[in-house]
Order: C-alpha cells, then sequence, then structure tokens
C-alpha cells in the first residue's frame, strides 16, 4: 500500500455517510461465484440494503451471482455505475481507477486492506470522490448501529433515534 | 462525530458510547432485552445470519441487544476494536484464550494474579491441553525466558491482586510482540480509567465486569477486548483464526473479517461453543454502573489514600502494600501507569499474626466481610483462613496471603467513617493478640 494522500488516512463520519446515501448502482470488481467468499458476504448485505451490486469478473464472465449476471469489464456494464468497489489488490487498483474514470463513475472505493494513493489522485482529479481501505458493509453496518450487535466499536455517539 | 480526529471524552463514552436511543420505541435508557431468540425475516435471511454474511441477531447464547451495548460500552473506553462479553471474568479468560490455542499449546502467565485464575490456569486448562508456565513478573526478562515455540500468548495482570503490585507492562508487550503472540492484560482492578493497557502495547484485554466496572457488587459478568492491531495470519501460530474452518463451510476468520475476526470468532465459535453467556439484565446492570465509572474510580482511589496511609501510621499494622504510597517499591510504575492512582485494593499486615487478623475481619462493623471486590462497599477479608485456607503457610506467604495479610477493597462511603471502623476492630485485635 502507498501512502502519500494525508486525506485518506481517516474518514469522518458524515462524509462516509454521505457517499453510501448518494450511491444506488455499485460496480464490484472482483466479485466472486464462491458464496463463502468476502466479496459475496458483501454483495449480498448491500442488496439487502436496496443498492444495485454488479459483479464484474473477467474469469466468470457470463455467470450469474446473486441474480445478476457477471460482466467482464466495468466498460461492458451497460447502465450508469455511481460507485466502483474494488475487492482486488492494490496494484490492480491502478488500472481499475481508470476505467472507473473512463464509464464517468462518481466514486472509487477500495475495499479493507486495498490502498493506492496514486490512483486516488488520478481518480480525485477526474472528480470522483475516493474511499480506501475501509469495507462498504462494515461502514454501513458501522453507521446503521447494526456493527455494534456484534459487539464493535462503531464510535458513533447520538442521543437521536437512528433512522437507516 | 464530524472530524475525522475527534473523539469524545472518557466520561461522556462511558455514558453513551453503544446505548443510543432505542430505534423502535425511542427508549433512552438501554432495555434489557429479556429473550433467548429473534425471528428471521425469511429463510434466506436466516441462511445470512447463519453465515455470518450479515448482521443481526440468532440467539442470546451468541448474542443480545442489551449485552451489545455493554460489548461496545467497553471496547470503547479500552479502545479497542470489539468485545466479547461473558458469564464471568474466569469465563473471559477462558473465551481469550480460545481463539489463540489448540490442545498442546503453551502460554507464559504472571505469577502474580488471582488465586482462583492460578488454578484455572495450571489445573483446569490442563485438561484442555493447555498449559500455563508461571513466572514471577517483577523481572519482565523472565517472561521471555519461559516462552517455549509452543506458547500462543502472555498473560498478566496489570495492577494484581491481592494488590499493591504492578507489573512493568511496557517491556512484556515488547517481547510477546518479538515472539509473534499477543499479549492479554487482565484489567480488573484498574478499570480503562485508571489505566489503558492498549497504550501500552498490550493486544488483548479482559475484565471481570463483577467489580468496578459494574462497581455495586449486583451483577456477574466478563469481557475480553479485542484492539483489532494484531495480525493473527502473519504466521501460523493461530489456525482456529488463519485457516479455514470446518464449521463455517471452510470460511477463514481473518479473511472474511480482517480485523474484526478475533471478536466475530469470540462470539461465532466461543459463545456459540463453550456457551457462557452473560444474562441481559447482568448487562444492563453493567452498563448502568459504567456511567459513573469515573466518578467513581476518582474517588475509590482518594478514599484508598486515606485509609492506606491512616494504617501506615497505626501502631498495630506492620506494613500496608498499597502502591499509592511513597515508600511502595511499586510507587513509580503507579506513577507511570496508573496516574490516577492505583486503585482501591491492597494488603496490609495485622500486628499478632493468624489470630489478630481473624479479630480484625470479625469486629468491623460498616465494611463487610465477604470475598469479592470493587464494590460501593468497603471489603475486607483475611485469606489465610478463607480463599487461602487450604495451602500451606509457605504457600500462602508465596501467594501474598501470609497469615497476618489482610484484603481491602476500599468503597464509596465517607473516608473517616471507613477509618474509624478500621481503628477500632484493629483496637480488638491488640487487646486479643496482648
Amino acid at each position: 500500500m502507498t501512502t502519500t494522500l494525508a486525506h485518506h488516512d481517516g474518514y469522518a463520519d458524515d462524509h462516509i455517510r454521505k457517499v453510501l446515501k448518494g450511491v444506488k448502482t455499485i460496480a464490484m470488481v472482483g466479485a466472486s461465484t464462491n458464496w463463502n467468499r468476502p466479496s459475496y458476504f458483501a454483495m449480498k448485505y448491500l442488496q439487502q440494503k436496496g443498492y444495485r451490486v454488479i459483479p464484474v469478473n473477467p474469469s466468470a464472465a457470463g455467470e450469474e451471482i446473486l441474480g445478476e449476471k457477471v460482466m467482464a469489464s466495468l466498460a461492458e456494464i451497460p447502465v450508469p455505475v455511481d460507485m466502483v468497489d474494488v475487492f482486488r489488490n492494490s496494484a490492480a487498483a491502478g488500472p481499475i481507477a481508470d476505467q472507473a474514470i473512463a464509464i464517468g463513475a462518481k466514486v472509487l472505493w477500495m475495499q479493507l486492506g486495498v490502498r493506492n494513493d496514486e490512483a486516488a489522485a488520478r481518480a480525485e482529479k477526474a472528480g470522483l470522490t475516493v474511499i480506501m481501505n475501509r469495507c462498504p458493509k462494515i461502514e454501513y453496518g458501522r453507521l446503521c448501529g447494526e456493527l455494534g450487535w456484534h459487539g464493535f466499536n462503531s464510535g458513533v455517539i447520538s442521543s437521536k433515534r437512528r433512522k437507516e | 462525530m464530524t472530524d475525522a480526529n475527534f473523539t469524545y471524552g472518557f466520561e461522556t463514552r462511558s455514558i453513551h458510547a453503544g446505548a443510543s436511543p432505542d430505534p423502535t420505541t425511542g427508549a433512552r435508557s438501554t432495555p434489557i432485552f429479556q429473550t433467548t431468540a429473534y425471528v428471521f425475516d425469511d429463510v434466506d435471511h436466516a441462511a445470512s445470519l447463519f453465515n455470518l454474511q450479515t448482521f443481526g441477531y440468532i440467539y442470546s447464547r451468541l448474542t443480545n441487544p442489551t449485552v451489545s451495548v455493554l460489548e461496545e460500552r467497553v471496547a470503547s473506553l479500552e479502545g479497542g476494536r470489539g468485545a466479547t462479553a461473558c458469564a464471568s471474568g474466569h469465563a473471559a479468560q477462558v473465551l481469550a484464550f480460545f481463539p489463540l490455542m489448540e490442545s498442546g499449546d503453551e502460554f507464559v502467565a504472571s505469577k502474580k494474579l488471582y488465586g482462583g485464575s492460578v488454578t484455572q490456569f495450571t489445573r483446569t486448562f490442563k485438561k484442555f491441553g493447555w498449559t500455563g508456565h508461571l513466572v514471577d513478573p517483577a523481572e519482565p526478562e523472565n517472561f521471555r525466558k519461559a516462552l517455549t515455540p509452543k506458547c500462543k500468548a502472555i498473560f498478566l495482570e496489570i495492577l494484581a491482586n491481592p494488590g499493591g503490585i504492578i507489573v512493568d507492562v511496557e517491556p512484556v508487550a515488547k517481547i510477546a510482540r518479538e515472539a509473534g503472540i499477543p499479549l492479554i492484560v487482565d484489567n480488573t482492578l484498574a478499570t480503562p480509567y485508571l489505566c489503558r493497557p492498549f497504550d501500552w502495547g498490550a493486544d488483548i484485554i479482559v475484565h471481570s465486569t463483577t467489580k468496578f466496572l459494574s462497581g455495586h457488587g449486583n451483577a456477574m459478568g466478563g469481557v475480553v477486548i479485542d484492539s483489532g492491531k494484531f495480525d493473527y495470519a502473519k504466521s501460523d501460530k493461530f489456525p482456529a483464526l488463519s485457516k479455514p474452518e470446518p464449521a463455517y463451510h471452510g470460511l477463514t476468520f481473518t479473511e472474511t473479517f480482517g480485523d474484526l475476526a478475533y471478536t466475530i470468532h469470540g462470539h461465532a465459535m466461543g459463545l456459540r461453543d463453550l456457551g457462557p453467556t452473560m444474562a441481559p439484565v447482568n448487562a444492563f446492570l453493567t452498563i448502568t454502573g459504567i456511567e459513573t465509572l469515573a466518578l467513581r474510580m476518582e474517588r475509590h482511589v482518594q478514599n484508598a489514600q486515606k485509609v492506606a496511609e491512616f494504617l501506615e501510621s497505626h501502631p498495630a499494622v506492620s506494613w500496608v502494600s498499597y502502591a499509592g504510597l511513597k515508600k511502595n517499591p511499586y510507587y513509580s510504575l503507579a506513577k507511570k501507569y496508573l496516574p490516577k492512582g492505583p486503585g482501591s485494593v491492597f494488603t496490609f499486615g495485622v500486628k499478632g499474626g493468624y489470630e489478630a487478623g481473624v479479630k480484625v475481619v470479625e469486629s468491623v462493623e460498616l465494611l463487610s466481610h465477604l470475598a469479592n471486590l470493587g464494590d460501593t462497599r468497603s471489603l475486607i477479608i483475611h485469606p489465610a483462613s478463607t480463599t487461602h485456607r487450604q495451602l500451606t503457610t509457605e504457600q500462602q506467604m508465596t501467594a501474598g496471603a501470609g497469615p497476618d495479610v489482610v484484603r481491602l477493597s476500599i468503597g464509596l462511603e465517607s473516608a473517616d467513617d471507613i477509618i474509624r471502623d478500621l481503628d477500632v476492630a484493629l483496637a480488638k485485635s491488640v487487646k486479643k493478640a496482648a
């Protein structure tokens, strides 16, 4: 992981909340057809929360994951994509970032353990919002209170009644 | 929280962490969810829950909404990633080791522990095939010397029971780090208000919440907190976390859950299969207790300091082992690790030995003669005639429970009243001895 962009060392809760609220269609690059892989867990969870998740994986192109046809590349997706979720390693995130810019995505999101500051800088220059080294499932669960159900420290303090 | 670097203060988190208003009813205090199970939306939702693919409740042996508020509360106060609450401090110790140890594995522990922990580590754990090597913590290098290739953790009480003893945690944490194994610290006597073991390099913290966290002597409980910083997948030492788990169709905890792995394992494997669940009502009482933790600990240490100073100058007292006293050998370690005060549990020696010790505990009126600590009430016990009765005099001496030893857990009554009560009892012990 390259780390040169200090504003990606931590994110304010409001920022993450705004990003998750602002997207509807997510392209998940590196989605697995194996039901017991982390990407499958995340896709299933995000679908339950009302997102459309389009799987992208050239080695599984044409197959189906959780009711969605797997695409060979981001460019093949026939509908507008709001967010590209990178379930690949940090090096692979570089070319994926360029494709995300090319298809006009609004958000580039890199999974837990994935960070590529050069790619992030290019995406930000092209007007995308970038989140790195986070999982949208865990962040969604954390901010809506569900992560705390399992004993995790969400960092959220509020005396307002939670609404999803 | 609007700024990425902003965190609420300790007192605020003691009251609010984990406890937003109930989303359904708006109830402001945390409801007691006295239920065993939770309905599924449909079969697919049930499957997602059982496969750990989504967050949610299945059965209260694993998770419960009242208990999870306590877990998040304590995780927040210790600065950890997540926590697993359970039935008692002893259960917490089993759960803390469970993800780390296979049968045949070993660990190194300080020998300055609560006597019940020594028995658990050296006798009961043997039945699981776990071997604990106990060492004198006064010299941190003793931990390194006792390490074997099969050792999977180092365990210590930072502020040790029966009291007065402080372990120099920082060098021990370094030894654990160099050995590639986590350091587990029991922070029961200090609480996160007085000491934050993660700041000194601990990887896992355990508590008996029965003591100062609940604080009112009315609720049993324990908790295990993971810092989230130890990489369990870095070596092959921790296969339960870093290798595929057959009970979950070959899921690998570290790969799927990242830094949540240890705590997810604590619920999904530890509580599921060992079963020492905390009762929701005990979680409620403990949550309520923690709301005043900072205020209570501040007064506990103030009172303890006053009582220790009184005893130090008392003619019927031969010695006082409280690290808040300048002459105490642990005074400088106390200043480093427990700057707000070294707790309120300590021992003193009464002149006249066994008989005088018995007379003191039988003569107090305000202090309660019982085997617990960390209560609003001041507590007293004579270990040689109670908790350490089965041991030989020599073993009692090693355990810090010789015939003349009296242990105190100073509560929140008026300090002058605690002092007066002890003064009267000590006078009677002198009469007895004479």
